[in-house]
């Protein structure tokens, strides 16, 4: 044999440089504008949850901080937005996507910092989303009329947007977009453990020299979440998060005048058939569970195999979940972060037990885990029943549950068997099965020989327990407009 | 009529897919150790080749002298895998490369067009094999192919694989007239059947040549063949490789999808030529720290 170098190949570390980006000690709220203090005192820590190494400080709001912002985004409203020609809405939408593509890296960086998610991720998928998200919605704001012909729409006033933790730049930019192009004006609160890159937009936004009051974003637990959903001066509210909320909310806005679109949990299927390409579909698998360590509601947690390949595609899924690199988000090659918080972590793990409780099969690769930090290894579980709890429940973690099936007609009952219906997946060789099966899942989005595919044009939202109203689209035009 | 190939049973490839996945191996950043590492590994799997119609006993024996010192202002480098020659030269390349672990390929079976009579096919394979080859790059008969008589294709291949003797048999597929995935994935597993020690992409005579999707789709053949049969077989791309860091994505993509087992060069191989010098200025920057002019290093 020839000269031959060592048979191992082991990546060195390729981190992303953070040199870049400076971080105040303690953040304000953004309202009106302006960064301004709390009328009260209380801060809390944001921290990494890769290195458990604490970011910044944050404002937890007051309910007079809620009422100060939602008085903002009313004046916002009465004395700017809605009086703005429509095509100078669209000029400030254009100048705000901008700056995000020009402050992506910053971005991105901040993202990975604050939420555990691999750069890889908020470089390649959520910021270039985040502002695709902007221009989107930018070109429709002097569009309206085209969009609803003979329909008259018209604004709803101020906007109480909730978000998650998952994505916390791209659901700002989901709730933000559409809502400013249709002329509303903003009041957001980002989750607590994720409040850096909703604050760093409110820089943005100044820098876009947006008039003040048309965003105003304000920082805190669940708590603010509840009075600034409940303050009487919101017209309109829009939540992504949890089912569980998401019930609350509805409940306490049952006989007001607010609109409302909740965008919950799911529990997605996945479903190869016997035909489909399977190395494609194991990819697809991959990309469905282990997406931002699974911490996505539209997540393929739920896989349904054609028994008479069950074996070969469980093995490749095997194979490369061996293959995924785990560990420190800023590096490049990282393929699955760090658990968002530690509580997620125990809910991740309390599941995991509960799976094993069940008499469920585990699979995990023997990856070795940083010391500090929130970290759970890509799972699997094989000879999950319908019955189990982890085919039944949100788990938003990276656990995939596999079970097995026979025939068309009984995996489309097992994948209409569940209380939510955000989104699904078939892999199928054969177009007409992909007709058959996307008409008949109750899911809001089916993806055929793909997955966790997002573009601004396309509408997303849930069936049943994950919530109604759609995002994206002109479909998430309507739910900011008063059309009647 | 044609006689339909009864017992494979390759699976759809998915085109969208496999571009997805292939376009990820891309976004691996190599740097520093792994990077010094991964180019002395490139270095060392390169099939360095010269096919032309205008190819002399000198141009062999200048590509010889290249293949067993690729630049020598470096000490520590290694050798490449091979030279491939066809095989009127293969006498040639023998004759220099003795006393060396440098194998000689030959191409043959008509190449790259492959269309003569399997006697004619054959008595080339052992006219090279005469001269002292240690490989042999066949062609496929992509109009047999086409026309779905792959018995023809399979029968051919395991002739020239007897025929072959210990030469290790490289099996070209030219991805680049096959059309589809699919078709690829189908003459991927057909070559592996019928005996193939390595399944290559191109001639490197038709565009497109070696892809990473297109190769993506014949390692994973490869993979499900080993774990099916137990054998290992290699994978040689060829052609439109010119640039470390594609090569070196290409190596990611082995061991992501392959392992370790086929990061050397009996298993995997580049078929280029330009490549080599774009290798060694990398590995002279990553040394110094700084590019040096082409003038430095030798053309071939």
């Amino acid at each position: 044999m020839n000269q031959s170098p060592e048979n191992q190949w082991p990546l060195s570390p390729a981190l992303e440089s953070q040199d870049h980006l400076q971080l105040e000690k303690s953040y304000g709220l953004f309202i009106d504008g302006e960064f301004v203090s709390s009328t009260g005192s209380k801060k809390y820590a944001s921290i990494n949850p890769a290195t458990e190494q604490r970011l910044s400080r944050i404002t937890e709001s007051t309910p007079q901080d809620v009422d100060v912002a939602v008085r903002a985004a009313r004046k916002g409203y009465d004395r700017h937005w809605s009086r703005m020609k429509p095509s100078e809405r669209g000029k400030y939408l254009f100048r705000i996507a901008r700056l995000i593509q020009e402050r992506s890296r910053e971005l991105a960086v901040l993202e990975t910092l604050d939420g555990g998610k691999p750069i890889r991720e908020s470089r390649d998928v959520d910021l270039p989303l985040a502002a695709a998200h902007f221009f989107y919605y930018a070109g429709w704001a002097d569009k309206l009329d085209y969009a609803f012909p003979n329909r008259r729409p018209r604004p709803l006033g101020v906007a109480a947007q909730v978000i998650p933790w998952n994505f916390p730049l791209l659901m700002a930019a989901w709730k933000i977009a559409p809502a400013l192009a249709t002329g509303n004006t903003v009041v957001l609160k980002p989750a607590e453990t994720t409040s850096l890159t909703a604050l760093r937009l409110g820089e943005i936004l100044q820098q876009a020299e947006l008039p003040p009051g048309v965003v105003n974003i304000i920082t805190g637990h669940g708590n603010v979440g509840k009075a600034l959903v409940e303050h009487p001066g919101v017209d309109k509210v829009a939540f992504t998060g949890s089912t569980e909320v998401g019930k609350t909310i509805q409940a306490s806005l049952a006989g007001t005048r607010k609109r409302s679109t909740l965008e919950l949990g799911g529990k997605a299927a996945n479903i190869i058939f016997a035909d489909a390409s399977i190395d494609q579909a194991v990819e697809g698998v991959i990309n469905g569970i282990y997406f931002n360590q699974g911490q996505v509601c539209c997540a393929g947690s739920r896989l349904f195999v054609e028994e008479s390949v069950a074996q070969q595609v469980i093995e490749k899924i095997k194979d490369r979940v061996q293959s995924l690199i785990i560990g420190n988000p800023l590096d490049k090659n990282t393929d699955l972060g760090a658990i968002n918080s530690r509580q997620q972590l125990n809910t991740i793990q309390e599941y995991i037990d509960v799976g094993l409780a069940e008499g469920a099969i585990r699979y995990q690769p023997e990856a070795p885990l940083p010391d500090e930090g929130f970290w759970c290894r890509p799972t699997l579980f094989t000879q999950v029943s319908q019955a189990s709890r982890i085919a039944r429940e949100e788990i938003f973690g990276p656990v995939l549950a596999i079970q097995t099936f026979r025939t068309v007609a009984e995996v489309i009952q097992k994948a209409n068997n569940t209380p939510y219906g955000l989104s699904a997946g078939v892999w199928t060789n054969k177009g007409s099965k992909i007709f058959n099966l996307s008409s008949q899942l109750r899911a809001g989005v089916v993806w055929a020989n793909s997955y966790n595919q997002f573009d601004p044009t396309s509408p997303f939202g849930g069936y049943q327990e994950s919530g109604f109203g759609r995002e994206g689209g002109l479909h998430g035009l309507q739910a900011y407009l008063d059309i009647h | 009529m044609t006689i339909p190939f009864p017992t494979l049973n390759s699976p759809p490839i998915d085109q969208v897919g496999v571009v997805q996945r292939a376009k990820r191996f891309c976004t691996r950043s190599i740097k520093n150790e792994s990077k010094m590492q991964g180019l002395k590994m490139v270095l060392n799997m390169i099939d360095l080749t010269t096919l032309e119609g205008m190819d002399t006993p000198g141009k062999v024996r200048q590509l010889c002298t290249k293949a067993k010192q690729v630049h020598a202002a470096v000490a520590g480098l290694p050798t490449v895998a091979a030279v491939c020659v066809y095989p009127n030269l293969v006498a040639i390349a023998k004759q220099e490369l003795l006393g060396t672990s440098i194998k000689v390929a030959s191409v043959a079976t008509a190449f790259p067009s492959g269309n003569s009579s399997l006697d004619i096919k054959l008595a080339e394979v052992a006219y090279a094999i005469d001269s002292g080859a240690d490989e042999i790059d066949m062609v496929i008969s992509r109009g047999r192919f086409h026309t779905g008589d792959y018995r023809y294709v399979f029968d051919e291949i395991a002739a020239v694989k007897e025929a072959c003797g210990k030469a290790r048999l490289k099996v070209i597929l030219e991805t680049g007239e096959l059309g589809t995935f699919d078709k690829v994935r189908l003459a991927s597993d057909l070559a592996m059947e019928a005996g193939a020690d390595f399944i290559k992409t191109s001639t490197g005579k038709i565009k497109p040549a070696a892809t990473l999707p297109v190769t993506l789709v014949m390692i994973e053949a490869i993979r499900d063949y080993h774990r099916r049969t137990g054998r290992q077989v290699g994978m040689k791309p060829a052609g439109g490789i010119s640039k470390s860091k594609l090569a070196l994505h290409y190596l990611v993509m082995v061991k992501e999808t392959l392992g370790n087992d086929w990061l050397n060069n009996q298993w995997f191989r580049f078929g280029a030529s330009s490549l080599v010098n774009d290798v060694l200025m990398q590995i002279v920057k990553q040394k110094t720290g700084c590019y040096q002019a082409p003038q430095y290093f030798s053309a071939d």
